[in-house]
């Protein structure tokens, strides 16, 4: 039942995204994979356009995923069960709980939590960029040009924050990547 | 009634015009429920980031959550909250429904192989801007950070079935009993 399916995963999304928006893309990676949704080709597509239109990247990409699985309902679904968590959480901290936060032994579980996501998020994007440019289902190959393309445009990204104060914003860089992989793999 | 529908126009309208969501958001919300509104005060705001930064889900549906419930209790927040959700919902909902048939187009696709390496490249600077804003990093917070960065790639690399929630919550474990034990011991040695 996929409606089930999106309820479940889309809360333990919802529940366990410390840190905010970016924290969720590991996650929902892990529920789309677990339940076989969809590939890694898909989901970086989802992202891309779920980080290229308004509101947070979380809401669009479980809005993209739900609606992908189960059309208007599924997306429905996925939307408000990834926010129920935070929602009832917020709620519990403003109402009973103010002091739970300050309290040393929750922060240090965040902590931990927080050094952890920091991790886990940093293994996707490198992750991403390592399965970008070697292919090894089968086989060994590498791709020459996302090679080239990851090399251009993480100078261009990271050299544009030594420059200017905000850098690039992420929009920008991704219409710039369209525009070179129009050009790159025309070639 | 009012305030209610005004609640949820306005979260609309910051989901309607926020790109990147997160941060570049706090600084819209400010402006509109602090400065424009008045429905909340700064030092709320404040209050409200740090508990957004300890709390799962997008900083903006935090904030939209914690405006409408001072505003109005629990009905406030769940118009805040859904007014803040509907911009998404329907612009991704248009999007998706055209976008396969889009990436059948050949420099459609081609775009989106070179958007690929893009979507990596923000995630790598997501996780460095975070770590940038985290404060108190101390050797456990290392330990932590570059045990589960090195665990989570192998999980990738090697596809092997295990969910990240469970590093999540082994890390967590790990932080307290270490906060536990080093509470333990300066208590003995104070009573030397």
């Amino acid at each position: 039942m996929i409606y089930l399916e999106l309820i479940w995963g889309f809360l333990k999304v919802g529940f366990f995204s410390f840190g905010g928006g970016y924290a969720a893309i590991p996650l929902i990676r892990d529920v789309v994979l677990e339940y076989g949704w969809l590939t890694d080709d898909m989901l970086s597509n989802m992202i891309a356009i779920s980080e290229s239109t308004p509101g947070p990247v979380m809401l669009n990409l479980a809005t993209y995923v739900g609606y992908s699985q189960g059309g208007f309902l599924g997306a429905l679904i996925a939307t408000l069960l990834v926010v129920l968590p935070s929602f009832i959480i917020i709620l519990l901290v403003m109402s009973l709980l103010r002091k739970v936060i300050e309290d040393q032994y929750v922060k240090a579980v965040l902590k931990g939590l927080q050094a952890c996501i920091l991790g886990v998020i940093l293994a996707t994007g490198m992750f991403f960029a390592l399965r970008n440019c070697i292919h090894y289902e089968d086989g060994i190959s590498f791709d020459v040009r996302a090679i080239i393309l990851t090399a251009v445009l993480s100078l261009i990204y990271f050299g544009a924050k030594r420059i200017r104060k905000n850098g690039l914003s992420p929009i920008l860089l991704i219409l710039i990547s369209a525009f070179l992989g129009i050009i790159a793999y025309a070639i | 009634m009012k305030i209610i529908f005004e609640l949820f126009l306005t979260f609309a309208k910051i989901g309607l015009f926020t790109f990147g969501g997160g941060y570049a958001m706090i600084a819209i919300i400010e402006d509109e429920c602090v400065e424009k509104k008045q429905w909340i005060t700064a030092e709320d705001m404040m209050n409200v980031t740090v508990i957004a930064e300890s709390t799962p889900g997008p900083i903006a549906i935090n904030c939209a959550t914690f405006v409408g419930f001072k505003q109005k209790g629990f009905i406030g927040a769940v118009f805040a909250t859904l007014g803040m959700i509907l911009p998404s919902l329907i612009i991704i909902l248009v999007i998706a429904a055209f976008l396969d048939h889009f990436l059948e187009i050949g420099w459609v696709a081609n775009a989106f192989a070179g958007i690929k390496v893009a979507v990596a490249i923000i995630i790598i600077d997501a996780a460095l801007k975070l770590k940038k804003k985290l404060k108190d990093k101390d050797v456990i917070f290392w330990v932590i950070f570059i045990s589960s960065y090195l665990i989570m790639l192998l999980i990738d690399i090697f596809a092997w079935n295990i969910s990240s929630i469970i590093l999540m919550l082994a890390a967590a474990l790990i932080s307290l009993a270490v906060f536990t034990v080093s509470k333990l011991i300066r208590k003995g040695e104070s009573r030397k």
